[in-house]
């Protein structure tokens, strides 16, 4: 088992964000956290990678109790994609994508060539090659994605957290986004966990193995999108009347509000 | 995949050498600044004669007879303890200020605008005004009490600009003001309050070179090797640190022992910068901009060379500070001011254009 998630409970101030929640994730998941906004989906990501720490409960990763872990051998278990960060405009995109492999690295050691493989392979993957010339404040939103998509996957963590990875962007890089996400996650071995917090549920439904729809800072339904996303789930938690037809294509749920 | 040899352009690799040549070049470069600088003076004193009294003193060779004594006092104690100082000093202040450039994620910071260097003179004129000996042998009391009040200056701006979550560019500038001048006149009280003779204390606190003798050197050097030991131990991490903090803690970046590190480093350096040659502004602002403007944004470039790019400035300055207006010699700060000032509104400009395109 990747993570073990076992009675947490967090509160920002008064109000509990989440409430008593259980779950586990298995390897070669990718599974999408979906629900209303403030159901808890982004600050349970921030639980799993360490950014905050449960108010009661643990979390194990790999079997080791997560607080316990350093900043050093979390990273390398967790690599965080998070949702429109600050970047340094004037930094290059290439020495952004190496930063990656810091918690490989000792204080004075430099990369290696082995290094720059592997940052070169996720350059490759994430379809940016065209732009490690550049610096982070030249390239459009969906390139930024891309980009931060590679500095992740240069982490070489098995775990990989994405937070609201397609939100700001048009359909097409949307789908660009989307598949880099599944295409990192199929990469070389059927080991990897991708948890994705999500707004789109026809995205989630489209892309995820497994798909956890939160409410009120509680797991409402968990299984697969087929399960989560039928009309009456849906309705209930976000209070809209919905339509669901099968995907033209693949079959996937597809929801029309 | 392509493998890594096809990369079509090899900078991605290039990039990450160390960049001993540039080191070279620009200790070459700097050499001959401060060699100029010893052979230019009001005495005029043939170019071989200083290689003979240099050789001599390096490398034990025999020193020329024909070499009058007052030349090789000149030299040897007058205009090459200036030099080799400034040099130290520069280097410092370059290190120093790229540092708080990084830790600060803002280009606008410099250790005499964030009030570093006026909480350091704070703590240096406490320990004037005490009367206190301060050199016992090698060991000098004055860089021990400016680091105090340098990391007590830094350390306010630090958690002033810094009670948003990212340093506002603004509060930092604002805050890095409000502390140099309350230090400022905390000093000014101090000095009115206490009624021995002023003149050491003011010509110090007006900043330069004028009283360098090789013993400041000597009492310097520790503290650049120490701080410069340290910051470019980091230099890796503090690049990691250009990003938002909790995104380089995702990086396996202990932010905070990084930043304790990296600060107290570089106010080290500031701190023993300040105590032997008072406060010099700009320094700290010119050359790691200089360097970032050539080399781009790695850390691992910037600190070291802009060590040494600021050395060769102050050299410069101060070279221009005794010979401008000769015979009267004008304090080191105002030419750093004369050339800084200008830059530190165009980099004002710059940042703040970049600031409204973001927003």
């Amino acid at each position: 088992m990747s993570i073990k998630i076992q009675d947490i409970s967090f509160n920002y101030g008064h109000e509990d964000v989440i409430r008593k929640i259980n779950l586990n994730f298995m390897p070669g998941q990718l599974v999408s956290l979906v629900g209303p906004n403030g159901a808890g989906k982004t600050t349970l990501l921030k639980l799993i990678s360490g950014l905050l720490e449960p108010t009661s409960g643990q979390i194990h990763i790999y079997n080791q109790l997560s607080e316990n872990l350093t900043r050093k051998e979390r990273a390398l278990l967790i690599s965080l994609v998070p949702q429109n960060p600050k970047l340094p405009e004037e930094m290059g995109v290439s020495d952004f994508i190496m930063l990656g492999r810091n918690p490989h690295l000792k204080l004075l050691q430099w990369e290696s060539l082995e290094d720059f493989k592997i940052a070169q392979e996720s350059i490759s993957l994430t379809e940016i090659d065209h732009l490690i010339q550049r610096k982070l404040g030249e390239v459009s939103g969906g390139e930024r994605q891309r980009i931060m998509l590679a500095l992740a996957m240069t982490q070489r963590s098995p775990i990989m957290l994405l937070d609201e990875p397609t939100s700001n962007l048009d359909i097409s890089h949307q789908m660009k986004v989307m598949k880099v996400i599944k295409k990192i996650h199929n990469q070389k071995s059927n080991n990897r966990v991708t948890i994705l917090a999500i707004h789109d549920l026809n995205i989630a439904a489209q892309f995820s193995d497994r798909v956890i729809l939160f409410s009120e800072g509680i797991v409402a339904v968990d299984g697969t999108p087929q399960e989560v996303l039928t009309k009456n789930n849906i309705e209930a938690i976000y209070g809209s009347k919905v339509s669901i037809i099968p995907h033209p294509e693949h079959g996937s749920p597809l929801i029309i509000s | 995949m392509k493998p890594i040899n096809d990369i079509d352009d090899k900078n991605l690799i290039s990039t990450y050498t160390y960049p001993w040549k540039k080191i070279l070049v620009g200790i070459s470069i700097t050499t001959a600044c401060a060699l100029s600088a010893v052979a230019i003076g009001s005495v005029y004193i043939p170019t071989m004669a200083i290689f003979s009294i240099l050789s001599s003193k390096v490398f034990f060779f025999q020193e020329s007879n024909q070499l009058a004594s007052s030349s090789h006092t000149i030299i040897w104690n007058v205009r090459f303890p200036r030099v080799v100082l400034s040099l130290l000093v520069g280097a410092s202040l370059g290190i120093s200020g790229a540092t708080y450039q990084g830790l600060f994620k803002n280009p606008l910071a410099d250790p005499y605008l964030i009030g570093v260097a006026s909480g350091a003179s704070l703590g240096a004129t406490l320990v004037f005004l005490t009367g206190l000996p301060f050199t016992y042998g090698y060991f000098s009391l004055l860089p021990v009490a400016s680091f105090c009040g340098g990391l007590a200056a830094v350390y306010i701006a630090y958690l002033i600009s810094h009670s948003s979550g990212d340093t506002q560019l603004s509060t930092l500038l604002l805050a890095g003001l409000a502390i140099g001048a309350f230090a400022t006149a905390i000093t000014g009280i101090l000095m009115l309050r206490s009624d021995p003779d002023l003149r050491p204390l003011l010509s110090w606190l007006l900043g330069g070179f004028i009283r360098a003798q090789w013993n400041h050197s000597i009492l310097m050097i520790p503290y650049l090797v120490v701080g410069t030991i340290f910051v470019l131990g980091y230099s890796r991490i503090l690049n990691t640190m250009q990003l938002e903090e909790y995104y380089s803690e995702s990086l396996g970046v202990d932010t905070e022992k990084a930043k304790r590190v990296l600060i107290i480093s570089a106010t080290l350096m500031t701190s023993a910068a300040v105590s032997f040659s008072g406060l010099i502004g700009f320094v700290g602002l010119i050359a790691p901009h200089v360097i970032r403007l050539l080399w781009g944004t790695d850390y691992r470039t910037i600190l070291p060379l802009s060590g040494i790019a600021g050395a060769a400035f102050l050299v410069l300055a101060d070279l221009a500070a005794r010979t401008i207006v000769s015979p009267v010699e004008l304090p080191v700060g105002i030419i750093t001011a004369l050339v800084g000032s200008p830059f530190f509104v165009y980099l004002l400009l710059k940042s703040k254009k970049a600031i409204e395109n973001v927003y």
